[in-house]
């Protein structure tokens, strides 16, 4: 059923994304009637748990898959590797060994440990057990998480996007040095770069010290929006939508803001002038607690949270083709589908940027709020 | 909160925050830095152009105003060498017509000069006539000898009939 799903999303989303041709339209409905012919059906929880299965990061690149006439499932996509930090030290094997297994069942052996994949995680088997077992709240009671270090599909998504921004931009670059004025795709990213430049950098900033951080913030600001991007292509990726991601996004801002904080900005922070000295340890705490941990905090949820739910909203969208088969018919429910997902990723096309920007300008702002000369107050 | 904990995945935030500090790093040296250095050039270089283009047109609007100074000079030049012309033409005329006038009223002199020689001449030589004839008149009247008062008054008369004051 999962690969049934996959199928007529891939499908769907290359239509909705497209939404030109009408034969795409014909195609799903008609891979959407074998299934029933199949027997399979398509319940809210199958559906809650593929969506849920979605968002997470995934060990394969799998484009979509399919069930034979013999009951057997085909993947088309490519293995990743896995590689794994555990108690005997480094691991690594291929993640077409799990095939495609998900819940824990293939059990995968090397260096005399054994793994197991249970959603999306990879644990390592305790030495005894031959075979993973679950407590009730289906965690894992004879095994443990292993540090996972494998080119997952959200790695291979920075590294593609890393590697486009870099090609994108150093031609962006190189262009300058024998015209004043880019010409072609580099003419689209030079406006983007000054909107950047002079909308998010300078304003925050400032213009004496937004020069330093310039460079971040563009880097920042086309990563989220491109891998934002992706994330709505068929492809399936949801690389903004991990949180080891945002963390490491809000952590690096973090750290800027921090190291680069000036004396009257600490100053204001633990020991706030012109208030009673009684209520200024207090207003150190608040302040110090917003600063450290509010303000990433807030930074990485929120890009997470956006992402994410644009993520769960559209597939919720497309699944209403299955959910309300019985009530509309296929054709009905297939058609408000596609209308509604068609508008919803529109709108995700907007938040893309959006969160994009609001990530940058945050980040602009509290580099700003650090750097600034607090002397003018006094 | 929980499954948001159990998604993190601390492998991945390190995978990811290698790659994104090398990210940086290289799109900082090999992009931002020369994108945003020749932005600033191209920037400079554009208000360096506006500001010649400003000095340009204010140099312009001086020449223009030069120029427009030198036509008024030589229009007022050229206006008075024409009146000057003008001037001159009429001196000369005027003295030219004085010239004539003169030169005019010496021949109407010498001519009226001529002509009361001439009348003069005139006279003298009738008087000269005149006397001689009176001579001969008397010349006559002697020879005659006084035969008669009448006589004599009748030779007068003859001599002076036939006597035609030219």
């Amino acid at each position: 059923m999962k690969i049934a799903q996959k199928t007529i999303k891939f499908l769907t989303i290359a239509m909705v994304a497209f939404f030109t041709a009408t034969t795409f339209a014909s195609g799903t409905d008609k891979k959407h009637d074998d299934q029933n012919d199949g027997g399979r059906v398509n319940t809210k929880e199958e559906v809650e748990a593929y969506i849920l299965h979605h968002i997470k990061d995934s060990h394969d690149f799998s484009l979509f898959s399919y069930t034979g006439d013999n009951g057997e499932r085909h993947h088309f996509g490519f293995p990743l590797p896995i590689i794994l930090w555990t108690s005997e030290g480094l691991v690594t094997f291929m993640s077409s060994e799990f095939h495609h297994n998900d819940d824990g069942h293939v059990i995968v052996e090397k260096k005399g440990l054994k793994f197991a994949k249970v959603h999306s995680k990879i644990y390592e088997l305790d030495q005894s057990a031959s075979s993973i077992s679950f407590d009730e709240t289906h965690h894992p009671t004879n095994a443990h998480k292993v540090l996972d270090f494998s080119i997952t599909k959200s790695v291979v998504g920075i590294l593609f996007i890393g590697l486009l921004l870099l090609f994108w931009f150093s031609r962006l670059a190189k262009q300058y040095k024998t015209k004043k004025v880019p010409t072609g795709f580099a003419r689209v990213l030079e406006p983007l770069v000054i909107y950047v430049r002079d909308e998010i950098a300078k304003p925050n900033i400032g213009e004496k010290h937004y020069r330093r951080f310039t460079g971040y913030l563009l880097t920042v600001f086309f990563f989220i929006w491109v891998l934002n991007l992706l994330g709505l292509t068929p492809f399936g990726f949801n690389v903004t939508g991990q949180l080891a991601v945002t963390a490491c996004l809000a952590i690096f801002t973090l750290v800027i803001y921090t190291v680069s904080g000036t004396k009257g900005y600490w100053m204001h922070m633990v020991w706030m002038p012109g208030v009673p000295v009684l209520i200024r340890p207090v207003l150190a705490i608040i302040e110090l607690a917003g600063a450290l941990l509010i303000k990433p905090f807030s930074l990485l949820v929120r890009l997470f949270a956006n992402i994410s739910a644009g993520h769960i909203v559209v597939m919720s969208l497309i699944a209403i083709m299955f959910t309300l088969k019985e009530s509309l018919g296929v054709v009905g429910a297939t058609g408000l589908s596609l209308v509604l997902s068609f508008f919803i990723t529109l709108i995700e096309v907007l938040v893309a940027f959006l969160q994009a920007y609001i990530f940058t300008m945050l980040s602009a702002l509290f580099i700003g709020m650090a750097v600034e000369d607090h002397d003018e107050h006094h | 909160m929980e499954t948001l904990l159990n998604d993190f995945s601390p492998g991945l935030f390190v995978v990811s925050t290698i790659l994104l500090l090398a990210l940086i790093g290289l799109m900082v040296k090999f992009a931002w830095k020369p994108i945003l250095n020749s932005l600033e050039e191209r920037e400079s270089g554009i208000e360096d152009a506006l500001a010649a283009a400003e000095n340009a047109r204010k140099e312009m609007q001086n020449l223009q105003a030069d120029n427009e100074r030198l036509v008024k000079e030589a229009r007022a030049e050229r206006d008075a060498m024409m009146k000057e012309a003008r001037d001159i033409r009429d001196k000369m005329i005027a003295e030219a017509k004085e010239d004539a006038k003169e030169v005019t009223t010496k021949l109407i002199e010498n001519a009226q000069e001529s002509i009361q020689q001439e009348k003069q001449a005139a006279l003298a030589e009738l008087k000269k006539n005149v006397a001689e004839l009176s001579i001969g008149i008397a010349e006559t009247v002697i020879k005659k000898e006084l035969s008669s008062k009448k006589d004599q008054l009748k030779l007068v008369e003859e001599t002076l009939k036939h006597v035609t004051l030219n």
